[in-house]
């Protein structure tokens, strides 16, 4: 018995939550600057981003380990990479088009980095209600092709971030695109049993 | 009666050092120390001109282009900045210009087709123009947007100074080129702001320069030009992008040909040579249609030549807006 999982999950849970915090009270505190919608978007963004990676990174890390209760941590992190997601998809919605759906859908149509980031942001939407212990049941084996979803979530996520990238400031973008590739390889290689 | 004669070696009341003084000999060792290395290892230490030495400019004359709409806060408009010299985070400008850029002396060059050609100390290129208050909108090509009451002279004021020739068909504006003050002109490699050639470079076509709106700004909300905002002089033209608006100017040059700028050489699919506000045509990756106030909310429609169409919409007649944008 892992008597001190329940704590473990709290921890994760106050972890998590930090980033989301520190948003909250830099924006009530005037600490976003001039343009804090903007500070919002990019943020939660970053943090959802961040977090599917994350996610990503357990089973890799299990195997490695042999750790296999991290897997029980892994619905957790999932959901609050949906979470920040949802934010940041909602920020764009209402402070960037005042939530006119055919301001929403022009946007989508002429713009192919909004078009994959809200590609990605509808991946991952099935995934978050089918994370319940009443569908991992029902849907038994369907369950793990459904959740499957993530991978091209996270890659059209990266390359989201990828084509909105100004300036050239590429260093953010190229590591998440490095560390997705690391995930992706361990599993292929463990699938061709390299490793 | 006893008559003190002082001896050579009697010391005098004026030369003994107070307490006080001598008891803070160890802090003044140390300040002057510190003050040494500090000029040798890190010019940040001097502070060129902090934001609390910028004086208050009197007597501007109101301008008749002046909109009544809300001001940006001064915060904001000190804060949120796009200088690349000194980076490209919108809080690096405010945060390393006002230690690193000295404000005077400076020396401004007219050159190229016009009579009055030669180096100009600022405050002789200045004296007798009308010092006016102008508040115009600014709209990023970013899509973000500010009111901003500027202080300064009108650019055809200067021009007409300068007398250009018949030959004059462009007038060019370079930014300071000083690695030591402004970083990313020392960046190196492969790093975008190593792919500038600097110094930054703006232009206006001669009709444009002389419209009355266009104005050399030297100072915002009554003050002197905050270094991160383009001290100590800078243009302000309000019916095009931002970037168009070039900072801490040190040549004006006239020429015949349409001159090379900066953002236009960069990425010549992103940024045209005219750069009007214009809501119809958008940036390759994002839409100009609306922008987003600095301070408010939600974004706002964006305005045709950012609402000064009337003024200057005869500017461009008979152009095609979508391939000279």
């Amino acid at each position: 018995m892992l008597t001190w999982l329940p704590t473990l999950r709290v921890g994760l849970f106050i972890l998590c939550a930090v980033p989301a915090g520190l948003l909250i009270e830099r924006l009530l505190t005037g600490g976003l600057g001039a343009n804090p919608v903007e500070a919002l978007l990019h943020g939660t963004g970053s943090w959802g981003l961040r977090l599917l990676l994350v996610t990503l990174a357990i089973t890799p890390l299990r195997h490695l380990t042999g750790a296999n209760w991290l897997v029980r941590l892994r619905r957790q992190v999932g959901l609050w990479a949906f979470a920040y997601a949802s934010a940041h998809f909602s920020i764009f919605i209402v402070f960037e088009h005042r939530a006119v759906l055919s301001s929403i859908v022009e946007d989508i149509i002429d713009r192919p980095y909004i078009l994959i980031g809200t590609s990605a942001f509808l991946l991952l939407l099935p995934l978050a209600i089918t994370s319940t212990k009443g569908w991992i049941r029902r849907l038994g084996r369907r369950w793990q092709q459904l959740h499957w979803l993530i991978y091209p979530a996270a890659v059209l996520g990266v390359l989201h971030f990828f084509m909105l990238i100004r300036a050239n400031r590429w260093t953010e973008p190229l590591i998440y695109a490095a560390i997705l590739a690391l995930l992706l390889g361990f599993r292929a290689l463990r699938r061709w049993r390299v490793v | 009666m006893l008559i003190k004669k002082r001896r050579p070696s009697d010391v005098l009341p004026s030369e003994i050092t107070p307490e006080s003084i001598y008891r803070d000999r160890r802090r003044f060792l140390k300040t002057s120390a510190l003050a040494a290395a500090g000029t040798i290892l890190a010019p940040d230490f001097v502070t060129a001109k902090p934001m609390e030495a910028l004086e208050s400019l009197d007597g501007l004359a109101d301008s008749a282009f002046s909109t009544d709409e809300t001001l940006t806060g001064y915060e904001e408009i000190t804060t949120y900045n796009n200088f690349y010299e000194f980076g490209t985070g919108k809080e690096d400008p405010s945060s390393l210009a006002p230690k690193r850029l000295e404000h005077r002396p400076w020396t401004i060059t007219i050159s190229g087709e016009a009579d009055n050609t030669g180096e100009f100390e600022i405050d002789d290129f200045l004296s007798g123009l009308t010092l006016e208050e102008r508040i115009y909108r600014l709209r990023c090509v970013e899509a973000w947007s500010m009111v901003i009451p500027w202080a300064g002279v009108s650019l055809a004021s200067v021009i007409k100074r300068a007398a250009p020739t018949s030959k004059a068909k462009y007038v060019r504006f370079d930014t300071l080129y000083d690695p030591q003050v402004m970083p990313a002109q020392a960046a190196r490699g492969f790093s975008f702001l190593a792919s500038i050639d600097w110094p930054y470079r703006e232009g206006l076509r001669m009709d444009e320069a002389v419209h009355p709106l266009s104005f050399l700004a030297t100072g915002l909300y009554g003050k002197e030009m905050p270094s991160q905002n383009g001290a100590p002089i800078r243009l302000v033209v309000p019916w095009k992008y931002g970037f168009k608006s070039i900072k801490s100017i040190v040549r004006i040059h006239f020429q015949e040909t349409q001159p090379e700028t900066t953002w236009a050489q960069l990425a010549p699919s992103e940024y045209g040579f005219y750069a009007n506000v214009n809501p119809e045509v958008n940036h390759p990756r994002w839409s100009q249609a609306e922008e987003r106030r600095i301070g408010e909310l939600f974004k706002r429609d964006t305005l045709m030549f950012n609402g000064y169409a009337d003024e200057v919409a005869p500017l461009y007649a008979g152009m095609d807006l979508r391939a000279q944008y």
